[in-house]
């Protein structure tokens, strides 16, 4: 019977996540808008421009290659798998085995990459401006986000994500000053990977500014639906892993029944609702950084996420 | 199988020595190349036959050899991995090499392979330096075989003096461990394992020999020069083979000979200089804007990669963690395959390139995708791989280099952990620029516009250099989908590594870090992956039937070019220094000492503007700029001696022939 929990809660994960890809993004909007004193769009704006645009035909430059059909693909589908393993409202998940720290970052890699190779397709000055930033960017947040799971390695002996947050739920490690810090940088790796405000501004249409659309600019039709789509996919992405790892709380454990899901999903909803405010809240209060200034803010990242590691060495007497 | 193995040595001898009158013969080219291929695919079941048959062969006593003992052929689980991955390589660039016109130094190249495969199935230390000198002779031979232009000259000068100075450390290595064992051969070295003194000397003189040919930081800067100067062919059998040999005497020296008792920190120095080389190798990539030199410096990435997982093994053996060691060996060992295979590609698809487009330098290169669309999918599967994506070659490999890494902290010294962490941290940096440098290349050698009339008028490559784009590709798909097999098929040389009690890490079908540990399943990534492309497409197809339509490009409204520019404006495409720009200023100033200047004309001026961006590898002022100085204060010294007078040259002969004497009579002394 495990077996059939597993792909249950996999299925339903699969649906809910779906779900709430747009409105995550469109719900963040929504809040940013109204703390600025806008009315602000409808949350559900995100998922009515995917749809409209997944109606269109594309419109491709002459010099296209197959690059530009593949890559939407391989970005999208990328995103997808990889949010698949991060738990939502229940632990033991089918692919919760596959679900490991390491492998999560190679796929978000994958879909970068085809971002950036889309963006070069064509050979426009933005494409190729708006990939060298990224991948630079890039080249900053990984090793942050590899000494975080290292933080987690150490605690949990793993670094499968189902397990890590197991048993960060289960308490039994308490609170720690290492887990604060490693969650601060991993909050700035994901301001970064997501492209918001300081890093990259998701509202903008000035070309100068810009990383992440300035790869899409050559983008329409059906491939611009399934890029917005894999940005939504990701932001969702990183607040259920951030959700998973630091706000453990409620989450149905393995082999649990539908009360424990619904209980799962209800604080699931409220810790996806938090973060997003917290996003919404952070982006208002913050303005953008020059581009070099980036750096900067990644490596006070890494820094933490440095500190929170060789903490873990002095406290628990691991020398 | 030892038989098979001298077999296919002296095949190549005799391949070079039949090459050596018949060279200028339009066809022996093709014969030579063609015969290479044969021996090395043999070598390559030869290997697998090692590997799987579990036992080691009994060394082979060679009818030549010094006055002072035998020379030995022997082959254990180590050597016959890093044979069946010179078979691979050595198949693909031979291969390759049948297609293009034979080089002026045909002989050379059977003779690099022969020196190759006599440094690896060697059975004492007297073989393995005589073939390691002969694959650094030959290679020299290659590299300078264009001596016609000024910078292949001196490439292949600085390629002379650094192979120099990997003989000059590695011999005395030998020599001091030979001296202390009473014998060369390997049973006789491993019985008397070096202690005190001898073993960090022995440290000292295996990293600076083997790390020279290697690429090891910061005795690196021959590389980048001289495997873009050697033809393509030959170039991926430099980075993908031979500096993989020249780990494996490393290995071998420090791992296997040395004995398994040596402290834990002796894995330190190759941790920092691991990983020293993969952030400065990775980062150099990124500034380059030669295709051939961009994958040299990738090169000394990855070497830096597989020296790190050396090391852990030496840390995790030293402190009793079998099992760790048993993790970090297979990374380094899968690392080494995966790398060679990977990097043969690229570099048969930059030969490739250079063929069709008649050009190493990015900067008039572009578009290539639509010309040769059949090298730019082998290339695309070459750098996904190199840019450790999954589910490709690249990422199995450094996904275990990770897992080992982040078992570091388990090594109970708090100095050893922090050291862990930043490699860890180094480590994940210098694989995202190793994306970036990946991404630099593929976006504006395949994608985009072409960028100069004669990259225009590519056209696809035939024949046996088509062919040896897909052994390699197939290859790197092939070890991307089942890491598994392959690690359960290095378990001989993991084994001779981390201790005989070592198991590899996972079984058939996944990479696991332990009993319940981790796991990786590249067979269910990639098939899921596929099965989502695979629903998306048809669910587009769906909702949105027909397929794109082609317009002019957008560019933000960027104007049409003037009809006398037929491939557009260069001026609205990136080069190769633009894109190299946010990393130039985020790391290469600090770690290159790069420099950016912007001369604009003032108004009403009407020259251009220029643009000149820079940088420099530091082991130069740091290193090679110093030794200069003091072999020419050295040689000041010496000039001295010229203008002596008769009766001081007398007394300098005379003290020289008592000094002589006496240390004649010490040595009898003893």
């Amino acid at each position: 019977m495990a077996w059939l929990g597993a792909i249950l809660t996999q299925l339903l994960h699969l649906a809910l996540v779906l779900v709430a890809a747009p409105l995550v993004v469109g719900g963040t909007r929504w809040l940013k808008a109204r703390l600025m004193g806008r009315r602000g769009p409808h949350p559900l704006q995100p998922w009515r421009d995917v749809r409209k645009l997944l109606r269109k035909r594309p419109l491709l430059a002459e010099n296209a290659s197959e690059i530009s059909e593949l890559a939407p693909l391989v970005g999208a589908a990328a995103c997808l798998l990889a949010l698949a393993m991060v738990p939502s409202f229940a632990h033991g998940m089918l692919l919760a085995p596959v679900g490991d720290l390491i492998l999560l970052a190679g796929l978000l890699a994958l879909a970068r990459m085809a971002l950036a190779l889309a963006g070069m397709d064509v050979g426009t000055a933005f494409g190729g401006l708006g990939a060298a930033r990224e991948m630079s960017f890039a080249a900053f947040a990984e090793p942050a986000l590899l000494l975080c799971v290292l933080t987690f390695a150490i605690l949990a002996g793993t670094t499968n994500l189902d397990a890590v947050a197991v048993l960060l739920r289960d308490g039994s490690l308490g609170l720690r000053i290492s887990l604060g810090l490693a969650a601060v940088a991993m909050l700035a790796v994901a301001v970064a990977e997501n492209a918001r405000i300081p890093v990259d501004n998701p509202a903008t249409h000035l070309e100068l500014t810009m990383v992440h659309e300035a790869m899409l600019l050559e983008s329409s039709g059906w491939h611009l639906a399934l890029w917005e789509a894999q940005s939504a996919l990701r932001l969702t992405l990183w607040f259920a892993l951030l959700a998973a790892i630091f706000l453990p709380f409620g989450t149905a454990p393995a082999g649990a029944g539908p009360l424990a899901w619904l209980l799962g999903l209800l604080a699931w909803v409220a810790k996806m609702a938090g973060l997003c405010l917290a996003l919404a809240v952070f982006e208002s209060a913050i303005a953008k950084m020059r581009v070099f200034r980036v750096p900067e803010f990644l490596g006070a990242a890494l820094l933490l996420a440095l500190l929170a590691v060789a903490l873990l060495f002095v406290s628990t007497g691991l020398a | 199988m030892l038989t098979g193995l001298a077999a296919g040595v002296a095949a190549l001898l005799l391949l070079a020595l039949a090459a050596l009158p018949l060279g200028r013969l339009p066809f022996v080219g093709r014969m030579v190349h063609g015969g290479c291929l044969a021996v090395c695919l043999w070598l390559a079941g030869v290997a697998l036959a090692v590997l799987l048959g579990g036992e080691a062969p009994t060394p082979l006593v060679l009818p030549v050899g010094p006055p002072w003992g035998a020379a030995l052929l022997a082959l254990d689980g180590l050597s016959a991995w890093f044979l069946l991955l010179l078979g691979l390589v050595g198949a693909a660039a031979s291969l390759s090499g049948m297609g293009a016109e034979a080089p002026p130094s045909l002989p050379a190249f059977p003779l690099f392979l022969a020196g190759m495969v006599l440094s690896l199935g060697a059975g004492d230390g007297f073989t393995l330096l005589f073939g390691f000198e002969l694959m650094s002779f030959a290679s020299w031979a290659l590299v300078a075989a264009r001596h016609e232009q000024a910078e292949n000259r001196a490439a292949a000068r600085l390629y002379l003096i650094f192979a120099l100075a990997a003989g000059a450390a590695l011999v005395p290595a030998f020599g001091l461990l030979a001296a202390h064992a009473g014998g060369a051969s390997f049973a006789l070295l491993r019985a008397a394992p070096p202690e005190g003194w001898l073993a960090a000397a022995v440290l000292l003189l295996g990293l600076i020999g083997a790390g020279a040919k290697a690429g090891l930081v910061p005795l690196h800067a021959w590389l980048p020069l001289a495997h873009p100067a050697a033809p393509s062919h030959v170039s991926a059998l430099m980075s993908g083979a031979m500096t993989k040999v020249a780990l494996y005497v490393l290995a071998r020296l420090l791992l296997d000979l040395c004995g398994p008792a040596q402290p834990s920190w002796w894995g330190l120095p190759l941790i920092a200089l691991g990983a020293l080389s993969a952030l400065l190798g990775a980062l150099r990539a990124n500034l380059e804007d030669d295709t051939k030199t961009l994958l040299a410096c990738s090169t000394i990435e990855n070497i830096g990669v597989i020296t790190l997982g050396l090391g852990l093994v030496l840390a995790f053996r030293g402190a009793d963690l079998g099992g760790l060691a048993a993790l970090a060996a297979a990374a380094a060992l899968l690392h080494a395959m995966t790398h060679g295979v990977f990097k043969t590609l690229l570099f048969l698809s930059a030969g490739a390139v250079l063929h069709a487009a008649g050009s190493r330098r990015i900067d008039r290169l572009g578009g290539l995708i639509h010309a040769m669309p059949a090298t730019a999918a082998c290339a695309l599967v070459g750098v996904a791989a190199a840019a450790s994506l999954p589910p490709l070659s690249g990422f199995a490999s450094e996904w275990l280099l990770l897992q080992a890494l982040l078992a570091g902290w388990r090594v109970q010294e708090i100095g050893f952990q922090v050291a862990a962490a930043a490699a860890t941290a180094i480590a994940a940096m210098a694989a995202a620029l190793a994306a970036a440098a990946m991404l630099r290349l593929y976006g504006l050698v395949f994608l985009g516009r072409p960028r100069s009339p004669r990259g225009a008028g590519a056209h696809e490559v035939q024949g046996p250099e088509a062919w040896a784009l897909w052994l390699p590709a197939g290859l790197t798909v092939l070890f991307g989908l089942f890491p598994g097999v392959l690690a359960q098929l290095a378990a001989p040389a993991v084994q001779a590594l981390a201790g005989a009690a070592a198991r590899p890490p996972g079984g058939w079908w996944l990479l696991q870090t332990g009993e319940g540990g981790a796991g990786y399943r590249p067979l269910a990534i990639a098939l899921l992956l596929g099965l989502v492309v695979l629903g998306l497409w048809l669910w587009r197809r769906q909702v949105a039937p027909g397929g794109a339509q082609r317009g002019p490009v957008w560019n933000c409204g960027f104007i049409d070019p003037p009809p006398h520019l037929p491939f557009g404006d260069p001026f609205t495409q990136p080069t190769a220094g633009g894109i190299a720009q946010p990393l130039r200023r985020m790391l290469g100033v600090p770690l290159f000492a790069a420099r950016e200047a912007v001369e604009m004309p003032r108004p009403g001026e009407t020259r251009a503007a220029r643009y000149e961006a820079g940088f420099q590898d530091p082991s130069l002022p740091l290193l090679l700029a110093p030794i200069a100085r003091a072999r020419e204060a050295l040689a000041a010294q010496a000039e001295r001696l010229r203008d002596l007078t008769i009766r001081r040259n007398l007394s300098l002969a005379f003290g020289l022939l008592v000094g002589l004497l006496a240390l004649l009579a010490w040595l009898e002394a003893r």
